[in-house]
């Protein structure tokens, strides 16, 4: 099993890590870093539970070999709060219902906060479009979009 | 996931040389959207994976010069969907570009890795047909020059020897006005392939490119020269019979599960003819996106 090092900065701070070159960014994350946020669930790209943000933008850490990330700047959902205080998005989540079984929910947190970063002030379907690709079982779409809408600049509506 | 090997060279020399030493053992990563499924799931299964996003000569620019447009082999959906170049001159692929995936797949697949996975139903390879993309491959022997017409064999299969890899993939700018227009059909948008994806161009010569995929075993390009199909006066029934031989090649397979035949060969039609009046009115409006 060939081995590589590589350097990363997870929310901030800088690791130096050992991983398997057959690993995931999704697996050296969560086993390797102990960051659980970032879930695992259809390992083929099409439900977004493992979205984090590399270099900002947003990613399926199933889909990326942790030795690619070599070198990047990632976000978990780890990253969203600051000083113990939820961001405005995540507090928005659950001022909105947004969060039932919350196992979609840091994905698509991750990927709510990419649409933000990219455009405050997103439509109802800059949000659909920016959210297609993660998917939620318990059907908060409803609420996750009203979430975004309100974490949004325009956050008054 | 199964063991392999990683290799990440710098060079597009040393990329070369791997691919000629591994042979049918190495893959070549670029996204990895589709490579890391088949890695896991055991559909490939190489010795050695060779990450090529690091390699100076396949960078993700997309530069013009001498009436070329130039796309780097490990450029993102995302940045071509983006690109005020490409927007401006190549309306369709930017289209086409946008609707790949999700968001998180078009930050990640690359063009190179969409024609050189080769699916049928891969979208941007209807409007690289349309604009008569040219794919640049590199191997032991120096770099040569594939059509793309020639490029996609059969689902899965490209002309690429096996070590050759995509370098880039060039697009002669328009030489007379042109309008296109790229659509398709889906179950859900964000996940699933192209149960039909067309695409088209006009010309101010009055010609007519058709292009569509996910109907057979590799997309089809067709050409109307006659001057009819992009006549804004002539009628409908003038055009059918000339769209109904331009949709002769589809054959679509019916063991496909994403939908059936006779639905594809249906859709086929509805978005071909609607892909023809897009085109047109984009050419009459010559309103090109905004920078």
């Amino acid at each position: 099993m060939e081995m590589r090092s590589i350097d990363i900065v997870v929310n901030g701070r800088g690791r130096s890590l050992e991983v398997a070159v057959h690993h995931t960014l999704l697996d050296a994350l969560r086993d390797d870093l102990e960051l659980t946020g970032t879930k695992e669930c259809c390992l083929v790209g099409e439900c977004g539970a493992c979205t984090v943000m590399v270099d900002g933008r947003i990613v399926d850490s199933c889909l990326m070999l942790a030795v690619e990330a070599d070198g990047a700047e990632i976000l978990t959902v780890e990253g969203l709060a600051q000083d113990g205080q939820l961001s405005p998005l995540q507090q928005a989540f659950l001022d909105k219902g947004a969060v039932q079984c919350g196992f979609c929910t840091p994905g698509q947190l991750v990927a709510a906060q990419a649409l933000l970063d990219g455009n405050a002030d997103p439509s109802v379907p800059e949000i659909q479009e920016g959210l297609a690709g993660n998917l939620c079982r318990c059907g908060c779409y409803f609420q996750i979009t009203e979430a975004v809408l309100s974490a949004a600049e325009g956050g008054h509506r | 996931m199964q063991t392999f090997a990683y290799e990440r060279p710098a060079t597009l020399a040393e990329a070369v040389a791997l691919l000629d030493a591994h042979g049918p053992d190495a893959r070549v990563l670029a996204g990895g959207t589709d490579l890391v499924i088949r890695l896991r799931d055991g559909s490939a299964r190489p010795r050695v994976v060779i990450d090529v996003k690091r390699i100076a000569e396949l960078s993700p620019e997309i530069r013009e010069h001498d009436g070329i447009v130039t796309i780097g082999a490990t450029t993102v959906m995302t940045d071509l969907a983006e690109s005020k170049l490409v927007r401006r001159l190549f309306e369709a692929l930017a289209e086409a570009a946008a609707v790949v995936g999700s968001v998180q797949i078009r930050n990640r697949a690359t063009l190179a890795g969409n024609i050189c996975n080769a699916s049928p139903a891969a979208d941007t390879a209807p409007p690289l047909l349309v604009y008569g993309a040219v794919v640049v491959a590199a191997g032991p022997q120096g770099t040569r020059r594939i059509p793309i017409s020639e490029f996609f064999v059969r689902s899965g299969v490209t002309a690429l020897e096996r070590n050759e890899l995509v370098v880039a993939i060039e697009l002669p700018v328009p030489t007379s006005r042109t309008g296109a227009a790229h659509l398709r059909r889906t179950r859900r948008r964000g996940h699933d392939l192209a149960s039909v994806t067309v695409c088209c161009s006009v010309d101010a010569n009055g010609v007519t490119r058709l292009s569509y995929g996910s109907v057979g075993p590799r997309p089809v390009l067709t050409v109307d020269e006659s001057g009819v199909l992009a006549d804004p006066t002539a009628a409908d029934a003038a055009k059918a019979p000339i769209l109904e031989r331009m949709f002769a090649d589809a054959s679509p397979s019916k063991r496909s599960m994403r939908a059936s035949p006779e639905y594809r060969l249906a859709m086929l039609r509805v978005l071909g003819s609607r892909a023809v009046r897009t085109a047109i009115e984009r050419l009459a409006s010559d309103a090109p996106v905004e920078e």
